[in-house]
């Protein structure tokens, strides 16, 4: 099974890749058997399935949340907001409504209907997926082991100079290719706590239905239409983060780190 | 096959056959309590029937908020609507007299109601807010008489499922459950922030669900079917929204 994915492969590929350098010894030495050796395992299963399904609906969350952003690309604080309104924030983006001044001579098609189904279709997804990751990190330690800094890493000299170290984009330490550094995991606690709870709170808020239910979930944010507002800049952060690090993959290797991601196992690193 | 590999190819088996007899059993048990939307099938139906089954599920009964009238919106929005029809214009030149909201359907005694009639009935009043699933809002009072008491009056048949109700503007129609038919906020709405409602606003008499987005709430209402199916009516999927690619529950 799984003949597609590198498992017969990688014994070839890391020995291309890396010119058979110390390799075979630090392999041989952490699997204490003959070359080909399999790459160490880098991520559990758990954390491979659920970062990618999240993944997914993230992708399908923020194209559909976009559509419906343009049916009315203006932002309100408090509970009310419309076209008669002061925005806070005018995208100035053509609309999907011809209700709404844009200044464009023109109005997009009307792409709601399935924007709204996939929207809440997606965001279901990552709910489920992410309370099965909360169990899992809970139950299985992920979290204290590869989240939790270590309190020695949290002094202001530390993180200062993590942060000048990633400012300087120095080759990552050797050891990071096995465990977050301080910074990714802080970023990471930062997403996983911080704004996907906050996601799903400021969406929930903006549901009448769930308002009626739970009418303090909108009182406390300050109104619905507050809520929308925070929905779409937490979406920023958010964007921001996918970014950084996509682009930090890419930076410490973006083969192996894909390879652990995906099959599990990363190479051994040389350094 | 090693050891490990076959312990946790059982596993999985186990777990996967377990999930998928787990789902068929909630599917079954949502269908009997009425907790599948008439669009619950197809690829988007798993995240339209949790959002429906939930919210009924966790607040059946649950109130709109209520907002005092110092918070009713100086601007509210109408939102645009397609030109009106002869019918309608005949109708308003008259002052509405002639306006009629014809109940048939499931009921012992369906029957037709003059706007002078409406008015007549026992009235409710809420100030509540009306949201459009474009993103905006504005709170407004409204005031009616409620669906459950028009219900009441027409005698409707325990096995009503659902409410259709339908605009004289040609092919604009929606339906609710029972939840939300019965429930003391639906109102046939006749009066808004303590005048006649306005027609931009959907005067004469407009239907206000306001545990759903706005485009629930269709305008110049004239004619309401209860019904225990929704199959038989336009597409068969319970409203013109739906028809045109939107939930047909709209409670967010």
């Amino acid at each position: 099974m799984g003949t597609s994915l590198p498992i017969t492969d990688r014994g070839g590929d890391y020995g291309r890749d890396r010119g058979g350098r110390d390799l075979q010894s630090s392999a041989s030495e952490e699997l204490g058997s003959a070359a080909p050796a399999a790459p160490r395992k880098r991520h559990s299963a758990m954390v491979r399935v659920t970062h990618w399904i999240s993944t997914l609906a993230f992708l399908a969350l923020l194209l559909s949340g976009g559509e419906i952003v343009l049916s009315h690309p203006r932002f309100y604080w408090g509970e009310t907001g419309n076209v008669n309104m002061r925005p806070w924030l005018n995208l100035h983006l053509p609309s999907s409504r011809d209700t709404v001044p844009t200044g464009y001579g023109f109005v997009l098609p009307d792409q709601n209907g399935w924007s709204r189904y996939l929207h809440f279709q997606a965001a279901w997804l990552v709910v489920g997926t992410g309370l099965l990751y909360l169990l899992f990190g809970l139950f299985a330690g992920h979290f204290r082991r590869n989240l939790l800094p270590a309190a020695s890493d949290l002094s202001l000299k530390e993180l200062g100079n993590s942060v000048v170290r990633h400012l300087r984009f120095e080759r990552p330490a050797a050891e990071e290719a096995w465990s977050y550094n301080v910074l990714q995991r802080i970023s990471y606690i930062v997403v996983i706590f911080v704004l996907f709870p906050l996601m799903i709170w400021t969406g929930l808020a903006m549901s009448f239905g769930f308002d009626a239910e739970f009418p303090m979930a909108v009182r406390l944010l300050g109104g619905q239409q507050t809520a929308r507002s925070l929905h779409f800049l937490a979406t920023i952060v958010l964007v921001l983060f996918l970014l950084v690090h996509v682009v930090m993959v890419i930076l410490a290797g973006f083969r192996n780190r894909m390879r652990a991601m995906i099959s599990g196992g990363a190479i051994p690193p040389t350094e | 096959m090693s050891k490990t590999s076959r312990r946790k190819f059982i596993t999985t088996g186990l777990a996967a056959a377990a999930g998928a007899s787990g789902i068929a059993v909630a599917a079954r048990v949502a269908r009997q309590h009425g907790l599948i939307p008439p669009d619950g099938g197809g690829f988007y139906g798993p995240g339209e029937t949790l959002t429906y089954a939930a919210q009924r599920l966790l607040g059946r009964h649950a109130m709109a908020r209520e907002f005092s009238r110092s918070e009713i919106s100086q601007n509210p929005f109408a939102n645009e609507v397609d030109p009106l029809g002869d019918e309608f214009k005949r109708l308003q030149a008259a002052s509405f007299v002639d306006w009629r909201v014809t109940v048939d359907g499931m009921a012992t005694r369906p029957g037709s109601f003059s706007l002078a009639e409406l008015r007549s009935f026992p009235r409710s009043a809420h100030t509540t807010m009306i949201g459009c699933e474009e993103g905006w809002t504005y709170i407004a009072e409204w005031s009616g008489v409620p669906l459950s008491h028009i219900l009441d009056r027409v005698g409707a048949l325990p096995q009503v499922r659902y409410v259709v109700y339908r605009s004289i503007q040609p092919d604009w129609w929606e339906s609710i459950d029972m939840a939300d038919a019965l429930h003391p906020q639906t109102l046939l709405a006749l009066g808004m922030n303590g005048n006649e409602l306005p027609v931009p606003f959907g005067g004469p008499v407009r239907m206000r669900v306001p545990r759903q987005l706005g485009y629930k709430s269709v305008k110049y209402v004239n004619r309401l079917t209860l019904t225990d199916n929704l199959k038989s009516f336009g597409k068969g999927k319970g409203g013109a929204s739906p028809e045109s690619g939107y939930a047909w529950y709209a409670g967010i």
